[in-house]
């Protein structure tokens, strides 16, 4: 072992002693655990100082910020085309989605209206990129609970859309798709029928996790009752997606607020769960899942022919103004509210994710829970450390 | 010439203490071995549409020769507030309660290592030394984890310890010994309702007893759906996070000899041990002596490839809702089994 | 025009149709409010944009919420108005190259929707889902003081944007429980999200000019031109040596 000289020593003591400054709000008594920046059940590198009296906790406080990357200053010296390429990587699962407010916000700025098929495929992409966060979801929060199979199926069966992902837009993760006016391609051939394949597959997927996962009794008792979020409670905190969904809340910002992108064209239904638990969350997003496969069957048999993209100007000059557009993202309801003074740049872009305001809740939600709970509830609310820290 | 030193060899304490040694050091560890690659480098791998290992020797069944000559390479890590005898000592602990149990299980009419009238009593006495050695791992890795994880440990294996013990005493009323041995005379002597064909292996009359025993099993080898100890989600290793090297692979190596080891057990109180019904061989044949030790592995491959496929398979179970299954459910269902099978002794 | 409704660009009568939903909360607005509020914008079909008297911030998120039914908190955040003085990095160089005048000097601050007097504003966004509808408030933040009363007894998940917006901007919120760093460590000094806090990225090495402004093959002529004009230009006076 190698000798520790007593500069480092002094540096470790001092170490501790601000570790324990960290918690202001909190009292010292009872043991405080440290869950994270480097643990495999938080989404990344979050950190969660936790006050526990024996197996249970008295307070949870969620240090973030290991991810933060200056977003809304990074926006203001990026052009318009240049923003999407950085809005990208906030929510890196849910890939599509995260352009489309913004675009829509621009557009509304602009006053310039996509074509049809432009928004047809937007939207298809948009349900794309929602089933293939989703499925991450399915597996993933089966490993959290203590089941290690069924993420390697949902890896596998996830694949699928990436690559169709992939074969439009050139990148699995990162498309950077999207363009002000409508996209930047139009559909290679042959995709529409390959998708439908796909969908079956998800399908198929969905059905073998609802019976593997879904059904499984101890699964069952792991989620059911477990970080219970009441309705009222959820909307002071601006929750949103399939957590307040599963609270009863029926509000799906796909069918109230579409923005011009094709929700109203198809039929679907939107899935609320009364429960408020983690299994209602679970369920809820099992359902959105299947359902976002009906919508994309639907959208690719409609598919309005013409062309992709708008006439907009080479330079993009977004009118001085104020937008906020915000769309039904995979994680929650994602917004951007965009200030424009007549630039080549936004003046201001405030993002709103929805993994900060559903994380958010987490110090009220997880007072008084056990330990293994804390990993329960923070898998159901299904947050993605890029979208909290942006 | 030879079969006189050999004869000698019979009733020289020093030989035949040598000799057992190395059979329980060879059989244990190449047993460990075996359901390492068999079962988790090979089953789990397809069940999760995975080829596993593949590289170091065909069909990758070098590899743990290749974790081994790995782990042997790397920095032993202490801990600095770890107190280093209790962090030294806990692996070696754990391997000793799995080789104090194995001394208890017959291979074959004659290749048994200790013959003793408290046979499995004894062996499952030694074998909950292992809750020191976590307790120990636990605590001298001076880390919260780990000290949550052997604290979660101790609760459960003491806890399922109790199903464990009632679960044999089933099998021990009706075979009216508790030595190993004299069990495997028991089976393969019985008969069904008169019928000899296949003895009277104790699962079909012990069965729920069996369940008990295998869910009990699963809980004292910490595997899923109870390996609170281990949740790898929340502790990352529990108890075992700060062990590097060759000091991991012991914990490692001792968790599938255990498995092993445990499912010895279990075959040899319920399904026969080292007999088989094979037509045309007696009991008292010699053949057993090469025969029964196959047998036996085969019937351990059989039974852990039912505890890693559960394992691989369902999420864990909350502290406290293993707790109450243990003690509000198996418990009270292994007395039930002890009382009708005492009736059923007694009167029939 | 884009609008969220589609059909309100055809009549004046459906545009009065899809208004009276905003008109009518911006009258229930005015009417408690009264004096407090101080300006507002509605966009017909799109949305209402309310400003207040730092005074009435509070008020107004427990007006909101329990008078109009306002359940939903979506947001809360800051803005800066003024001028960065570091200059307008990308617009100068427009201004250089393809409309052919010098740089723009940087504006007097201007405000956006609902106006504004102050450097900072705060804003913050609130639905009411059972109806569909919204509303985004608009504040001045005192100058001297900083400070704008917290809405964390009407909405507790604002907790955490007024972290955020303390913490981006140097604003501070009345009230609050416990104003502490959400992102950045603990000992950060300044606020990242005002204009005259550096982007370092661009202080220590300048944008190069705009560089994806190249002529496609079978554009336009005169298109082609400028952009060829631009190509040249702006490789020139922003720094040698850097990539093209």
């Amino acid at each position: 072992m190698t000798d520790i000289t007593d500069r480092q020593q002094l540096k470790y003591i001092a170490a501790q002693a601000a570790d324990a400054r960290v918690n202001l709000e909190l009292e010292t008594e009872g043991m405080t655990l440290n869950i994270g920046p480097q643990h495999p059940a938080t989404h990344g590198t979050l950190r969660i100082v936790a006050k526990l009296d024996g197996e249970q906790v008295i307070a949870a406080d969620p240090v973030m910020g290991y991810m933060h990357r200056g977003y809304e200053k990074l926006t203001e010296v990026r052009t318009y085309p240049q923003v999407t390429t950085l809005i990208n990587r906030i929510d890196w699962l849910g890939s599509f989605a995260n352009e489309v407010p913004f675009i829509l916000a621009a557009e509304q700025l602009m006053e310039v209206e996509a074509p049809p098929r432009a928004q047809w495929i937007r939207t298809i992409l948009f349900e794309m990129s929602r089933i293939a966060n989703v499925v991450l979801f399915l597996g993933d929060m089966a490993v959290q609970v203590g089941a290690v199979t069924p993420v390697f199926f949902a890896f596998r069966d996830r694949e699928h859309i990436l690559n169709q992902i992939e074969a439009v837009t050139g990148g699995r993760f990162h498309p950077n798709f999207d363009r002000i006016g409508g996209l930047k391609d139009d559909l290679p051939a042959g995709w529409v029928a390959e998708t439908k394949q796909v969908m079956k597959k998800m399908r198929a997927f969905c059905d073998e996790i609802e019976t593997l996962v879904m059904g499984n009794e101890i699964f069952q008792a792991r989620t059911r009752g477990i970080g219970v979020i009441p309705a009222d409670v959820g909307l002071q905190y601006g929750l949103s997606g399939a957590n307040i969904r599963a609270s009863g809340v029926d509000w799906d910002v796909r069918r109230d607020n579409p923005c011009g992108l094709a929700y109203d064209q198809v039929d679907w239904k939107v899935w609320t769960h009364p429960d408020g638990d983690s299994f209602s969350r679970f369920w809820v997003r099992l359902q959105e899942t299947r359902e976002a496969t009906k919508i994309v069957d639907q959208l690719l048999d409609t598919i309005p022919a013409g062309p992709v993209m708008a006439k907009v100007p080479r330079i993009i000059k977004v009118p001085a103004g104020e937008a906020y557009v915000e769309t039904e993202n995979p994680l929650g309801v994602m917004g951007y509210y965009v200030v424009s003074k007549g630039d080549l740049v936004p003046y201001r872009v405030k993002i709103r994710s929805a993994s900060f305001n559903n994380m958010s809740i987490s110090p009220w939600l997880l007072k008084g829970v056990y330990v293994p709970d804390i990993i329960t509830i923070l898998a159901s609310l299904y947050f993605i450390l890029g979208d909290i820290d942006r | 010439m030879i079969s006189s030193i050999l004869a000698s060899w019979n009733d020289d304490y020093w030989v035949q203490t040598l000799l057992r040694v190395a059979g329980g050091l060879v059989g244990v560890l190449l047993i460990a071995g075996t359901l390492v690659y068999l079962h988790l480098f090979k089953m789990v791998s397809f069940m999760q549409s995975r080829l596993g290992p593949m590289e170091a020797g065909p069909f990758g069944s070098l590899q743990l020769l290749a974790e081994v000559g790995k782990h042997l390479q790397k920095e032993d890590i202490f801990p600095r507030k770890a107190d280093r005898f209790v962090f030294a000592a806990a692996p070696f602990v754990i391997l000793a309660s799995t080789f104090l149990l194995v001394v208890v299980v017959p291979a074959g009419p004659d290749a048994w290592f200790i013959s003793n009238d408290v046979g499995i009593y004894l062996g499952l006495a030694l074998s909950s030394v292992s809750v020191l050695g976590i307790l120990m791992a636990g605590w001298g890795s001076a880390n919260k984890y780990s000290m949550l994880g052997g604290l979660r440990a101790t609760g459960q294996l003491i806890a399922y310890e109790l199903p464990l013990i009632l679960a044999v005493v089933g099998v021990v009323i009706q075979a009216g010994s508790m030595n190993m041995q004299t069990i495997v005379y028991a089976q393969a002597n019985g008969e069904i309702f008169g019928w000899d064909g296949i003895g009277n292996p104790y699962i079909l009359t012990q069965g729920v007893a069996f369940v008990i025993f295998m869910i009990a099993m699963q809980a004292e080898l910490t595997q899923a759906p109870f390996d609170m100890p281990i949740a790898e989600s929340e502790l990352v290793s529990g108890y075992m996070t700060e062990y590097s090297g060759m000091r991991f692979l012991l914990f490692f190596i001792g968790e599938f000899a255990t498995a092993g080891v445990f499912a010895a057990v279990a075959s040899v109180l319920f399904l026969g041990g080292w007999w088989a019904p094979i037509p045309g061989l007696e009991i008292d044949d010699n053949a057993w002596n090469l025969l029964g030790p196959l047998l036996l592995i085969g019937k351990i491959v059989v039974l852990t490839f039912v505890v890693f496929w559960v394992r691989f398979t369902f999420p864990r179970f909350r502290e406290d809702q293993l707790q109450r299954l243990a003690w509000k459910f198996l418990i009270p269902l292994a007395l039930a089994n002890i009382v009708v099978t005492a009736i059923f002794k007694v009167w029939i | 025009m884009s609008s969220t409704d589609t059909p309100t660009e055809e009549t004046p009568t459906e545009e009065a149709a899809t208004d009276s939903a905003r008109e009518a909360m911006l009258e229930q607005l005015s009417g408690e409010l009264g004096d407090a509020l101080v300006g507002s914008h509605l966009e017909p079909g799109i949305d209402l944009t309310v400003r207040v008297t730092a005074a009435a911030w509070a008020d107004t998120a427990a007006f909101l919420k329990t008078g109009m039914g306002f359940a939903y908190f979506n947001f809360l955040s800051a803005i800066d108005w003024m001028p960065s003085p570091f200059g307008r990095d990308m617009d100068s160089q427009v201004d250089i190259t393809l409309e052919g005048t010098e740089a723009k000097p940087a504006e007097e601050m201007t405000w956006g929707l609902a106006g504004g007097e102050t450097r900072f504003q705060v804003f913050a966004r609130v639905n009411d889902i059972v109806k569909h509808r919204a509303v985004t408030i608009k504040a001045d933040v005192p100058e001297d003081s900083l400070t704008v009363p917290s809405w964390v007894g009407a909405y507790a998940g604002s907790n955490w944007h007024e972290r955020e917006a303390w913490e981006m901007f140097g604003i501070n919120f009345e009230g609050h429980p416990g104003l502490r760093h959400i992102y950045l460590p603990g000992e950060f000094e300044g606020n990242p999200l005002r204009k005259d806090y550096p982007l370092l990225a661009r202080r220590v090495k300048p944008w190069p000019g705009i560089v994806d402004v190249e002529a496609m093959p079978g554009d336009d002529d005169e298109t082609d031109s400028a952009e060829a004009a631009a190509g040249d230009a702006s490789t020139d006076p922003a720094d040698a040596g850097s990539q093209q």
